[in-house]
């Protein structure tokens, strides 16, 4: 039983001076990370404060934005725009790099999917200055 | 410094409707207070603090303090989600403990029924000005489909089941059996479970907990005040809190913030995991319950599926009775937040006024532990461990 997945709605995220840069990166087509010069972690979602030494020292680098399923669900029943989405497929995607994302999966056969997949990032326009990272199966 | 044995429940009272639109959000708060302080003994001229979260109305503790014109030296509004009032009796005991108040007031109230919320599926909105918004709202995040990841998470590195965390509604159906004013009162067997639909899975429709009005309320007063008191206290005997997130990415969502609230609150008690004679387990949905159990250390992890599908959680005779009033699961989850009906029935249960059917025999010691915000991504969590006057 494969249902189609309708098309995924692409708000527009809640942007701010701090993950600007983030989002433009998205809309560009480049999935952006941050990395603390101070005790070299990476970490998600992305801060000008590193959460774990508290430096201010955090620089952005590009992603190759590929990763594997950490776990999902097939939504079934959500409300607003993403209502008439259903079923539609929200996940964690841990990238290589290391950090865990949510996300959402695109694909045509979500009852298919399982964790630890391979998976790679596509770009959906959210409107002026923004893109959603998306992931579909690599 | 420790809180043990410096403050005592005297007073709980839970709202008796499900559902309520004929009243303001502000008159539920105010009828819950009046009935727990009725169940004290005491009136609401002997209360000096006051503790009350996100739900309470307008400016929360100050509009309700006006509300009910109370005079207070001591006010709390601490909010982590549906675990506030598990924290607020732990916050309420150190206030006591170090003599900033005696007789500490705690209200929960909501109407999201009357209000017509879509609690479980409502996609949340995409501004909110919060540092998380942007990365999380915009992908359609669902509160059923966050606990629905961590559930499949568990499943992939535990082995747990679908027919496990059926076990855990089926208990909680056969307890609300006994209390007449339960949402849920209907046996219901592993198989229904199963066959209600997939809300967003591994999570069906019957995993969920229930969508109630009304509210409930709390009194804690210290050793002084109890001792004028005809009511039996219940001895709050240690409490832990914490926060658990996504570590900055590092995201495991097969536990919860009990592994870090729970080691807390049975030092404090100077009790074990293995002395509790009775747990109220914060059940947003059968997934919370089941590794909740497991981070309180009542089975080893990774066995929270075996342990409740072999019955352990029945009242009165299993290895951990639990929510014996049905909890959130069945009985009633009002404002959408689960952790002053655990301790209110905890209360019960310590009181020896739980239903006859699953009270516990010589109930010595019990645990409450609230989960707010969301497994599946961040959230408070809280657990308080009560005794009798003796213990
Ligand atoms: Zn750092």
């Amino acid at each position: 039983m494969n249902e189609p997945v309708a098309t995924l709605p692409a708000p527009m995220p809640e942007i701010n001076p701090e993950t600007k840069p983030f989002w433009e990166a998205c809309a560009q087509g480049r999935l952006l990370l941050k990395r603390c010069e101070e005790c070299g972690e990476l970490h998600y979602y992305p801060r000008a404060i590193c959460p774990f030494c508290m430096s201010a020292a955090t620089t952005w680098f590009e992603s190759k934005g590929q990763g594997s399923i950490y776990t999902f669900t097939i939504t079934r029943r959500a409300g607003g725009d993403y209502a008439r989405a259903t079923p539609f497929v929200l996940a964690y995607v841990t990238l290589d790099e290391g950090p865990t994302m949510l996300t959402n999966i695109v694909t045509n056969n979500p009852e298919a999917l399982a964790i630890g997949q391979r998976v790679a990032v596509v770009f959906h326009a959210a409107g002026e200055g923004a893109a959603l990272p998306r992931f579909a199966p690599a | 410094m420790s809180i043990r044995g410096k403050a005592y429940i005297v007073g709980a009272y839970e709202h008796p409707l499900r559902v309520a639109p004929h009243h303001s959000l502000a008159q539920l708060h105010a009828e819950v207070a009046k009935g727990a302080l009725a169940d004290a003994g005491l009136s609401k001229n002997d209360v000096d603090a006051y503790f009350s979260a996100g739900d309470a109305p307008g400016m929360g503790v100050i509009s309700m303090a006006d509300y009910m014109g109370l005079k207070l030296s001591w006010m709390d509004s601490t909010e982590t989600g549906g675990s506030s009032y598990v924290t607020h009796v732990g916050h309420a005991a150190a206030a006591i403990a170090t003599g900033k108040c005696h007789v500490a007031l705690i209200t929960l109230a909501g109407r999201p029924r009357a209000e017509g919320m879509q609690t479980g599926t409502g996609v949340r909105p995409y501004f909110l000005s919060a540092p998380e918004t942007g990365f999380e709202n915009v992908f359609g995040i669902t509160v059923v489909g966050m606990y629905a990841m961590a559930a499949r998470r568990h499943m992939h590195e535990y082995g747990t089941t679908s027919a496990q965390l059926a076990a855990i509604k089926v208990t909680a159906a056969a307890h609300a059996m006994h209390n007449p004013n339960a949402m849920v009162r209907k046996l219901l067997t592993v198989e229904d479970v199963l066959a209600s639909p997939l809300v967003s899975d591994p999570l069906h429709l019957m995993d969920c907990c229930v969508i109630s009005d009304g509210g409930g309320a709390l009194v804690v007063v210290s050793e002084a005040v109890k001792k004028s008191l005809r009511r039996e206290g219940v001895k709050i005997l240690g409490h832990g809190e914490a926060p658990k997130h996504l570590m900055g990415g590092r995201v495991d969502l097969t536990y919860t913030g009990a592994r870090f609230s729970g080691p807390r609150a049975f030092a404090e008690a100077r009790v074990t995991p293995q002395d509790i004679d009775y747990a109220s387990i914060y059940d947003s949905f059968t997934i919370t319950v089941l590794e909740t159990i497991e981070d309180l250390g009542f089975c080893p992890r990774g066995q929270g599926g075996p342990f409740v599908a072999e019955g352990n959680l029945r009242a009165p005779h299993g290895k951990l009775p639990w929510n014996t009033d049905g909890g959130g699961l069945c009985n009633n989850h009002p404002a959408n937040r689960g952790g002053m009906t655990k301790v209110i029935e905890a209360v019960r249960q310590v009181r020896g006024e739980a239903h006859p059917a699953v009270q516990v025999k010589d109930c010595q010691l019990a645990l409450a532990h609230g989960t707010g915000g969301s497994i599946g991504t961040r959230m408070g969590s809280a657990t308080v461990i009560l005794g009798k006057e003796n213990a």
